[in-house]
């Protein structure tokens, strides 16, 4: 049992930042639009949150910046796409090319720094009981929110008002148009909605997994991030399944050498891609499930006839 | 208020002018960022723009490095013109040169003159491998290629890396991640003396214009514009859109394949852990700039070129950090796209003049 805890909270802090990110770009994608600069949101998200907690001492300032970091990101590509109606693929791309070179240039300075990680919650008696004590209660704030993101998304989506509209968006533009709602201006939240979770997700790297700053921290989280949507068929209760099926994934390869299994470490390090790939095929070879998943106008650009 | 007015038809100036524009406001922000950081803007782009290309052995740069890109791009831009969203060129490339590399690592003692064509053969197979895969992925199970092209990419660079730090590793080196330098009979001849032009660059010319013959004057050239301008219509006469995700990722990966050989086999002369300094991304951008015409693509790999020559320069000179190329890049990409609305629109200011008023 001694190696079930520390394997518990790996896994725990590898998937939150997935979930975080997917979590919103869930809600992104489901008003119809497409963003593919996840990456690049998280990546200045994780430079904001490192530098304001660095300079400040805060790490609450630091979360802030983060979040507010990731919506400005967010709402470069919405202005692009939504109000320009450029290729919401290629202006994703441009996203993440501009995160990773902004974020890098930023964070030049910050390199080598080091702060205090994230604190855990401490409730007395709760925290300290065996086995499930810490893992249960003894998180930073950050998985509790992902977790409570998850369920809060899921909620919005079935059971109110708001949550049906952005569907109603997200499925047939026209229509919602037609009935009187304002698409773009839903899918400008929207997109800031995924921009505030990315962003935090980058928070969640730079302040808690590994509390430093590194160029290119992601390594490819925020695209493994928009596979487990898709992976999802856009439902959050399967997102909170896949993050942590990817979380568990991820970090074998922290455990596999220490339990002695010899394969070198590049490729326990592919896994979480490979994985990615796989997972894709097996869910979007059903097409039928995923037509009757996916938004239907996602990627879609939208002018409102004048 | 501003209103987007669509256009009756296309502007053909604004194809050509955006990215003229985009270059302008890249330059104008650029100038902006650089005096934030405490430089003299003026001073920041004449050493990112000017002064790398301002002696012979400078443009001789230019053309290295316009090399992997222009060659990538043309590839990559057949794609995009078909929707064909591959975005792991960078992978493609890296198993283009595990393939290529690994030929010549086999023979390193080799003095044959057909080691130098066979790599070139085994190049394009490896990236056309590595890009078959996500077409495989995309006709057989519905896989988006966004996503698998990319995650193949970091597979691709974890397993050179795998490779220069195990098997194939120096055994006369010390230690370093890289291989045996390539034998002579494995090296690209340089065909401008004193420079490091090589033959991949007249490669890169060659690919320009036959992939100018194939999209003007080719059946599938002609599917490939229909099937990006009108899809419906393209569907309607029956272009099978199966054959053309096969062929734009089979002839995407094998172009990045090639560049990526063209880059161990010519200025890296070995197999290293880091083979490219993002080629593959940037290429993305050098098919948008270049209006995903092969022509317009020649000048968007020198663009791009530059910004890493300047990158490199300003590093050195004004100790910028390297990241400002990247920044650049997605600068120039943004406004690009944002220009792009130009051709399809025309911006009005003011409310929207009422139907029978006069204007």
């Amino acid at each position: 049992m001694d190696w079930l805890i520390p394997l518990t909270l790996t896994v725990i802090t590898a998937s939150t930042p997935l979930l975080l990110a997917s979590a919103g770009e869930l809600i992104t994608e489901k008003s119809g639009v497409l963003n593919l600069g996840v990456e690049g949101m998280m990546l200045v998200g994780a430079i904001a949150g490192f530098a304001v907690t660095a300079s400040s001492g805060s790490a609450i300032l630091g979360i802030l910046a983060a979040i507010v970091a990731g919506i400005l990101m967010s709402l470069i590509f919405a202005f692009l796409t939504l109000t320009l109606m450029a290729n919401q693929v290629a202006t994703g791309l441009a996203l993440t090319i501009f995160g990773v070179g902004f974020s890098a240039l930023v964070g030049s300075g910050f390199v080598g720094f080091a702060i205090k990680p994230l604190p855990g919650l401490h409730i007395p008696f709760l925290t300290d009981l065996p086995v499930i004590g810490e893992i249960l209660f003894g998180q930073d704030f950050l998985v509790y929110l992902s977790i409570a993101a998850v369920i809060g998304i899921g909620f919005f989506l079935t059971r109110t008002r708001a949550g049906l509209i952005l569907k109603a968006v997200g499925d047939s533009h026209s229509s919602a148009h037609a009935i009187g709602y304002s698409v773009i201006k839903i899918r400008y939240l929207a997109t800031m909605f995924g921009g505030a979770m990315s962003g935090l997700a980058g928070a969640y790297l730079s302040l808690s997994y590994t509390p430093m700053w590194a160029e290119n921290m992601t390594a490819g989280r925020g695209w493994i991030a928009l596979a487990l949507v898709v992976f999802a068929t856009w439902r959050p209760g399967r997102l909170l399944a896949g993050a942590y099926m990817f979380g568990m994934i991820s970090v074998l390869q922290l455990h596999a050498q220490s339990a002695g299994v010899h394969v070198p470490s590049q490729f326990m390090s592919m896994l979480p891609y490979l994985a990615t790939v796989i997972v894709l095929v097996i869910i979007s070879s059903d097409r039928a499930k995923i037509r009757l998943n996916a938004p239907a106008c996602i990627g879609q650009a939208f002018r409102p006839a004048q | 208020m501003i209103r987007l007015e669509p256009r009756r038809q296309h502007s053909q100036a604004m194809v050509y002018l955006s990215p003229v524009l985009a270059i302008l406001m890249t330059l104008f922000v650029g100038g902006i960022i650089f005096s934030f950081m405490g430089k003299n803007p003026f001073d920041a782009l004449y050493t990112f723009f000017i002064l790398p290309i301002s002696n012979s052995y400078g443009i001789s740069e230019l053309f290295v490095k316009a090399t992997p890109l222009v060659i990538i791009a043309v590839g990559l831009s057949m794609g995009f013109r078909a929707n064909v969203w591959n975005i792991g060129a960078e992978g493609q490339l890296t198993m283009g040169a595990i393939f290529g590399g690994g030929l010549a690592l086999y023979f390193h003692d080799s003095e044959s003159m057909f080691l130098l064509p066979a790599m070139f053969v085994f190049g394009a197979i490896g990236g056309a491998f590595w890009g078959a895969i996500p077409a495989l992925l995309r006709t057989k199970f519905n896989a988006n290629e966004i996503l698998t092209s990319l995650m193949l990419t970091y597979v691709a660079t974890l397993f050179l890396s795998y490779l220069v730090h195990g098997p194939w590793r120096n055994p006369e080196g010390f230690n370093f991640p890289e291989s045996r330098p390539f034998p002579d009979a494995g090296l690209l001849p340089i065909i401008y003396d004193g420079t490091r032009v090589h033959l991949g660059t007249a490669f890169a010319v060659f690919v320009v214009i036959a992939g100018w013959i194939l999209l003007s004057k080719s059946v599938i050239g002609f599917q490939l514009r229909v099937v990006g301008k009108a899809p419906q219509a393209a569907r309607h006469v029956g272009f099978r859109q199966k054959r053309m995700v096969w062929f734009t990722l089979l002839l995407g990966g094998g172009l990045a394949g090639l560049a990526g050989l063209f880059e161990v086999a010519g200025p890296i002369g070995q197999l290293q852990s880091q083979i490219s300094p993002g080629y593959g991304f940037t290429a993305i951008i050098v098919a948008f700039l270049g209006r995903l015409h092969p022509l317009g693509i020649l000048f968007g790999g020198l663009i791009m070129a530059l910004t890493y020559l300047g990158g490199e320069l300003a590093q050195i000179t004004l100790g910028l950090p390297n990241a400002v190329t990247g920044l650049f890049q997605g600068i120039l990409l943004f406004f690009l796209l944002a220009c792009d609305v130009l051709t399809k629109y025309r911006v009005r200011f003011g409310t929207p003049v009422a139907k029978g008023e006069a204007i």
